[in-house]
């Protein structure tokens, strides 16, 4: 038990930089419970060490608050900083000189994203995530760019789909803070596959994203569906409960 | 029959009915306490009024207002665009870039039918072109003149209302948490940004500027070079999110312009009826 408290104590000292100064008085009190929740199962986690008997595989995103939340769009920028650190250290040989320097941005960008997640959901986040790039062929540009727009497209529908579940003010704005960048890079890459299809949300490439056309609105799509679609890319299993 | 068992028998059909009642929780709490000081006979007066504000109008006062003002924006970029494609002597260098401001410009006449029906008879009077001047002649003086016969001057003041529309979407998201809408307003406001992108890169080639379809870092915000629009990316040199600094995050390589770049950050409504005032000519915003 000694253990267990300092481990909360070290949790709330590390997050308090942010918290105390952004979370309102309640939200406060939300999370530092889920912190202790998270402090439990991490207790739970070494006893059963002791025991020599393995931890559950994979990782969980549970939806029961913003810490599910944040930590689905956690993996979801594993899953893209993966991508891009792969094509800008070794990008298309048909690449030019300027697409390999947005490259190397966007691969900063999400380098940026998924550390910012990291950090905010400190002990609460989850593990890093194993992907499988098998699919796409990162010596041919036009494999890598249609990746590229599924990733973007993908990340804009899920940011899109899970603001609505969101319940802390601060981390609605940040999520609605990197979704315009994701459709940033989106446009970005459809137009370099296709110049002027920067928003054909009618096309092929939206299709199952939930995107309405005539409608003008952009994709979103629930976090099961996006786990369904990127799923191919990801060795990890990832559980979710409670969406 | 104790009101809090009442909405609890409402949650079991209705699982939003705290959200439809009020999107902040906290303001149920406050008519919970004010429930424990009123009389019981006055209790149901009270409910009725709780209720019609729930069920009796789709829409809170406040979403209104916030939906009314996304319509005013989206007003004024499409009829700058569709000033622009109909009733202007820009000489747009090819097909392509042409066919892409159509696509914008749809895309503005869509979001106003849509927050139109939204709003239904909340909505406000439709804008028309004669309400507008796109030049911004009283704050900007003779600078964006040429708006509807150069190009350039045409697509600087369009890249500066999309990047404006990306950062006013995002301001209003707390007023919307938790309801249905915000997936709406979400989803136009990624349109915006797509828009914004496109138009930042139409930007680059034809004025010849390092212009990114990101807002890169600059130490006023403003990565335009565009003096008159400092207002619209004031702010935007932002690179601490939550307070956590993210220039070199965790030993990692990102760069100051890399952390800028990687979170588009808001504006505040008033900051944008400012910048959207300027070019009103009638019914201002206030």
């Amino acid at each position: 038990m000694e253990n267990l408290n300092d481990q909360k104590q070290d949790l709330l000292a590390e997050d308090s930089s942010f918290m105390q100064a952004k979370l309102q008085r309640r939200s406060f009190l939300q999370f530092a419970g889920a912190g202790a929740a998270v402090v439990a199962l991490t207790a739970a986690g070494c006893r059963k060490d002791r025991i020599n008997t393995p931890l559950p595989s994979g990782v969980t995103l549970d939806f029961k608050d913003d810490f599910g939340v944040l930590n689905y769009a956690y993996a979801l920028e594993q899953l893209e900083a993966a991508f891009y650190i792969q094509v800008a250290s070794n990008p298309p040989s048909a690449f030019s000189s300027a697409e390999r320097t947005y490259f190397q941005d966007i691969q900063f960008h999400e380098i940026a994203h998924r550390e910012f997640f990291k950090k905010a959901l400190s002990t609460a986040a989850i593990g890093s995530l194993e992907v499988d790039f098998s699919s796409i062929n990162f010596s041919d540009r036009m494999s890598v760019l249609n990746a590229a727009k599924a990733f973007e497209d993908l990340g804009v529908a899920a940011y899109n789909g899970a603001g609505v579940r969101l319940t802390n003010t601060n981390f609605l704005v940040v999520a609605g803070q990197i979704v315009s960048v994701e459709a940033r890079h989106a446009a970005y890459v459809r137009d370099m596959i296709s110049n002027g299809s920067f928003a054909d949300l009618g096309d092929a490439g939206f299709a199952g994203l939930n995107a309405n056309a005539s409608a003008g609105l952009d994709a979103s799509l629930t976090p099961d569906k996006v786990l369904a679609i990127a799923g191919k890319f990801v060795k990890t299993k990832i559980n979710v409960i409670n969406l | 029959m104790n009101i809090l068992n009442i909405l609890d028998e409402i949650e079991k059909v209705d699982g939003e009915i705290y959200e439809r009642l009020s999107p902040r929780r906290s303001a149920m709490k406050d008519f919970f306490n004010v429930g424990k000081k009123i009389s019981l006979a006055a209790l149901p007066l009270a409910l009725g009024s709780m209720f019609q504000k729930a069920y009796g109008q789709t829409n809170p006062a406040n979403v209104n207002e916030v939906l009314n003002f996304a319509l005013t924006l989206e007003y004024l970029e499409y009829h700058f665009y569709n000033h622009a494609l109909t009733n202007s002597t820009i000489t747009f260098p090819n097909a392509a870039s042409r066919q892409a401001i159509t696509t914008i410009r749809d895309h503005e006449l869509a979001h106003v039918t849509l927050l139109r029906t939204a709003l239904g008879a909340n909505a406000v009077t439709p804008f028309v072109d004669g309400d507008f001047d796109f030049t911004g002649a009283a704050t900007f003086g003779t600078a964006f003149a040429d708006v509807f016969s150069n190009y350039q001057t045409f697509l600087k003041v369009a890249t500066a209302f999309e990047d404006t529309g990306v950062r006013a979407y995002k301001g209003q998201a707390p007023v919307l948490k938790g309801m249905q809408v915000l997936t709406t307003a979400l989803q136009i406001h990624s349109v915006e940004a797509r828009h914004a992108a496109h138009l930042r890169q139409m930007t680059a080639a034809s004025l010849n500027v390092p212009l990114k379809p990101w807002i890169a870092y600059a130490a006023n915000g403003n990565d335009t070079g565009i003096a008159q629009v400092n207002a619209v990316y004031a702010g935007e040199q932002n690179t601490k999110i939550l307070d956590i600094e993210i220039t070199g995050i965790n030993g990692t390589a990102v760069t100051q312009t890399a952390a800028a770049e990687s979170f588009d950050e808001f504006l505040t409504g008033s900051a944008v009826k400012t910048i959207a005032n300027i070019f009103i000519r009638t019914r201002k915003l206030a």
